[in-house]
């Protein structure tokens, strides 16, 4: 089996797994307990949480452990604007976003938030002039992802954390998920708040981390025994954290040889695609995050070619795993204004640390067959 | 950019005539100290100031990082260097330059080598011309700059610096003898040692432990506490006395509302035969007049009376919320708020005297006989060395 779906979920790494057994048999404490084992358990949960704070550049008790990105996001975005009420309703986030923020969004908007969706152009980026337009001085947050999940455009996040710092007093929230261990990414870039979500990085589905500055006035969504410095009530997995931070530090120790890697794949994939006419329309654009390669079909649907791949043994996805149950046309694929013929037979490629060269080989020798038989040739 | 040395400004002990040898070697060994876990320093050592070499970028960061803690240094200011040519001071000087905003500033030259070819006025409005011309944003304040640009023509080379770094100021430790911390594991004792430090004052500390009625975890707490005092630069000896059986005594023995005052007795007498122990001339502690019952002058007179030693109490006329601030800026404010029960708080009477009559209180202790238990806690005390030595083994490691 080929697996070319990486940016929705990866394989959880050997080393990795290994780690979160053995933390489960050896230090199951309760990290929260009196006795050695809770100490024990506290001073491993407290590793785990300074060796990521290092790789986000923040300090420890500014990293909040979670159940995954949707929690970090969801979070990020009660949370702030909870917090802040008292200085304003107003929230920017972008048309483009992944539902667990564009939901959150909506269900602010129920309560008397207003949000502007931030246009993007063709190639999936925002433009930082409407940015600057749509500030205002009861802005409290801004929430942006780094790396679009469908098509890897990646969003200028210095330069919007510039503009943001210089106009507002926004809090400025990127949703890191996509982009961390494949592009540089961290506090220092100017987010104020950053989602991470471990399954992504080859760490345990069900862990994640909101990492924050100091001083972000942030309320909790989960609330208790006041775990996580009272931000996110809950027993702490420690199993689950120690896993992600090793995969996370095992990431951003792989990502300079990966990322040259992914690029040359990504290129080696556009040059192929480009060969095959305008019978395929490749969405993602050479600027994009590097490991993320979208494309549209013409007249097909996506259901038909992930089904074709998979007869021969490789995987890849409609544009994301979250939309791809529903059968109306993605959002992101709508905002980027995808030709009529290409919308439905859009497919995501996407590379993680497993994926070998011979893989995308195969890959195009696969869909170069498959359309070829579609085409009738 | 990168700067070739960086130049120490002394604190008080510039006006130490006679013991200032002592003071400029004592600095430098605690500098050597706080940068143990680095290769060796190449330090320079002259009557009114100190030279260390940069050397590689990462290390330039990490003396940046690390000098300001450390007592007895007035200010820093990074030094580079250029040919002893006015075209090459000239480059340089316009970068140091070019990382300041709008600015007022001044030449100074120093012109130690006299074969260089101008004087110093040559060389101060050359070069100031020059920065002039190419700056708009600085101008001349030769009054009161906000940035002072030196240059020193030396044998070897030009060395020109600006910008003047802060440090912390006070005494090198150990410059003024060792006291006896009483480290209770609140907010108050690590403020007390800090500033005691910062006098020049080499401190080991002493707590006390009464398990099962305090956990491990007040006793890693004070150990913490004891590690992040050892950044101002040198080492800690923590003294951990077990407790237990004498406060468990006090409690049978003594009545309530004088309890505490007898604790605290106690207390200082152990604290005082660890002392003669360790050769320190003093006693410390976090008191502060007043703030509790312990601290009433009337309380601090019962308690004292135990030792002729001088205590120490350099937080006696703190109010609490400057204490917090300290504690906040020297970082020892988070892991004092951590809430674990120490010896203080358990076992503590609902109306203690805040008025207690030292004979009164002579006269309950005299039923009970506490010499063999203090020699006895003394003789057992657990003495911890800190910073730690590199952990042995590091059962995360492989973990993460």
């Amino acid at each position: 089996m080929i697996y070319l779906d990486n940016s929705a979920t990866t394989q959880v790494h050997d080393d990795v797994l290994t780690s979160f057994v053995q933390v489960n048999k050896q230090f199951f404490g309760n990290p929260a307990s009196l006795h050695e084992m809770g100490v024990d358990a506290n001073a491993l949960l407290m590793r785990a949480r300074t060796q990521i704070a290092e790789l986000v550049q923040t300090t420890a008790e500014q990293v909040i452990f979670t159940s995954g990105g949707t929690e970090s996001n969801n979070f990020a975005f009660y949370g702030v604007a909870k917090a802040s009420a008292h200085k304003g309703k107003h929230i920017i986030t972008t048309s483009v976003e992944h539902p667990c923020i564009l939901e959150a969004a909506k269900r602010l908007e129920q309560e008397g938030y207003e949000v502007d969706y931030l246009t993007v152009d063709e190639t999936g980026v925002i433009s930082l002039e409407e940015l600057r337009q749509t500030l205002r001085k009861d802005t409290v947050l801004v929430s942006m992802m780094h790396v679009n999940n469908e098509m890897g455009a990646i969003m200028p996040i210095r330069e919007a954390a510039q503009i943001i710092h210089a106009n507002s007093r926004a809090v400025f929230h990127v949703d890191a998920i996509q982009s961390f261990g494949k592009l540089p990414i961290s506090l220092a870039d100017g987010p104020d708040m950053l989602s991470v979500s471990g399954h992504k990085i080859h760490a345990l589905k069900g862990s994640g981390i909101l990492a924050m500055k100091k001083n972000i006035q942030i309320e909790p969504l989960i609330v208790g025994g006041g775990q996580e410095f009272g931000l996110r009530s809950g027993t702490v997995a420690v199993p689950n954290a120690v896993a992600f931070a090793k995969a996370a530090r095992m990431a951003i120790e792989a990502m300079p040889q990966k990322a040259a890697q992914y690029a040359e794949w990504k290129a080696d994939l556009f040059a192929f695609f480009a060969s095959l006419g305008d019978y395929v329309k490749v969405i993602s654009t050479p600027q994009g995050a590097p490991h993320i390669v979208s494309v549209g079909v013409k007249g097909l649907k996506g259901e038909i070619l992930i089904n074709a791949l998979q007869k021969e043994g490789i995987i890849v996805s409609t544009s994301s795993a979250c939309s791809s149950k529903q059968t109306k046309t993605s959002h992101v694929i709508e905002a980027l204004k995808v030709p009529q013929a290409y919308k439905d037979g859009v497919i995501r490629i996407s590379f993680g640390a497993n994926t070998t060269s011979s893989d995308i080989q195969q890959f195009k020798g696969v869909f170069g067959k498959i359309v070829r038989q579609l085409k009738g040739e | 950019m990168m700067y070739k040395e960086i130049l120490i400004r002394y604190g008080e002990l510039s006006t130490k005539g006679r013991n200032k040898k002592d003071f400029i070697a004592r600095l430098r060994e605690n500098i050597r100290y706080s940068f143990s876990d680095l290769a060796p320093l190449k330090i320079r050592t002259e009557r009114d100031r100190m030279f260390i070499e940069t050397e590689t970028p990462e290390r330039q960061h990490e003396l940046v990082t690390r000098l300001p803690k450390i007592f007895g240094i007035q200010s820093f200011s990074l030094v580079a260097s250029a040919e002893k040519d006015m075209q090459a001071i000239k480059a340089v000087a316009h970068n140091i330059m070019a990382q300041y905003g709008d600015i007022t500033f001044k030449v100074e030259v120093k012109r130690s080598d006299k074969t260089f070819p101008m004087d110093t006025h040559e060389i101060q409005r050359d070069l100031g011309g020059y920065l002039l011309s190419n700056f708009q944003n600085l101008s001349v304040d030769v009054k009161n700059p906000e940035v002072p640009l030196r240059v020193e023509i030396r044998e070897d080379a030009a060395y020109i610096m600006a910008g003047i770094i802060q440090g912390a100021g006070g005494m090198p430790v150990g410059s003024n003898g060792k006291s006896l911390l009483m480290l209770s594991g609140g907010i108050d004792s690590p403020v007390a040692a800090y500033l005691m430090m910062k006098r020049g004052v080499r401190i080991e500390a002493i707590h006390f432990f009464s398990p099962p009625y305090t956990s491990q975890n007040s006793l890693e707490k004070v150990k913490d506490l004891t590690d992040l005092c050892t950044q101002f630069g040198a080492r800690i000896r923590l003294h951990i006395i077990p407790f237990t059986e004498i406060q468990t005594l006090i409690k049978d023995r003594v009545p309530e509302n004088i309890s505490m005052t007898t604790t605290r007795r106690m207390m200082l007498k152990i604290a005082d035969e660890v002392r003669k122990e360790i050769d320190a001339l003093g006693i410390v502690t976090g008191e502060s007049l007043g703030q509790v019952a312990s601290q009433t002058l009337q309380s601090l007179t019962a308690i004292n009376d135990v030792t002729s030693t001088p205590v120490l109490r350099p937080l006696l006329s703190y109010d609490k919320l400057e204490i917090i601030d300290i504690a906040k800026k020297i970082g020892t404010y988070e892991t004092s708020i951590l809430p674990y029960e120490d010896c203080c708080t358990i076992f503590t009477p609902a109306n203690p005297k805040t008025k207690p009559k030292l004979e009164k209180v002579e006269y309950y202790e005299s039923f009970t006989e506490f010499d063999e238990l203090i020699e006895k806690a003394v003789r057992n005390r657990e003495t911890h060395s800190f910073p730690k030595k590199v952990v042995k083994e590091d059962k995360f490691a492989a973990l993460l």
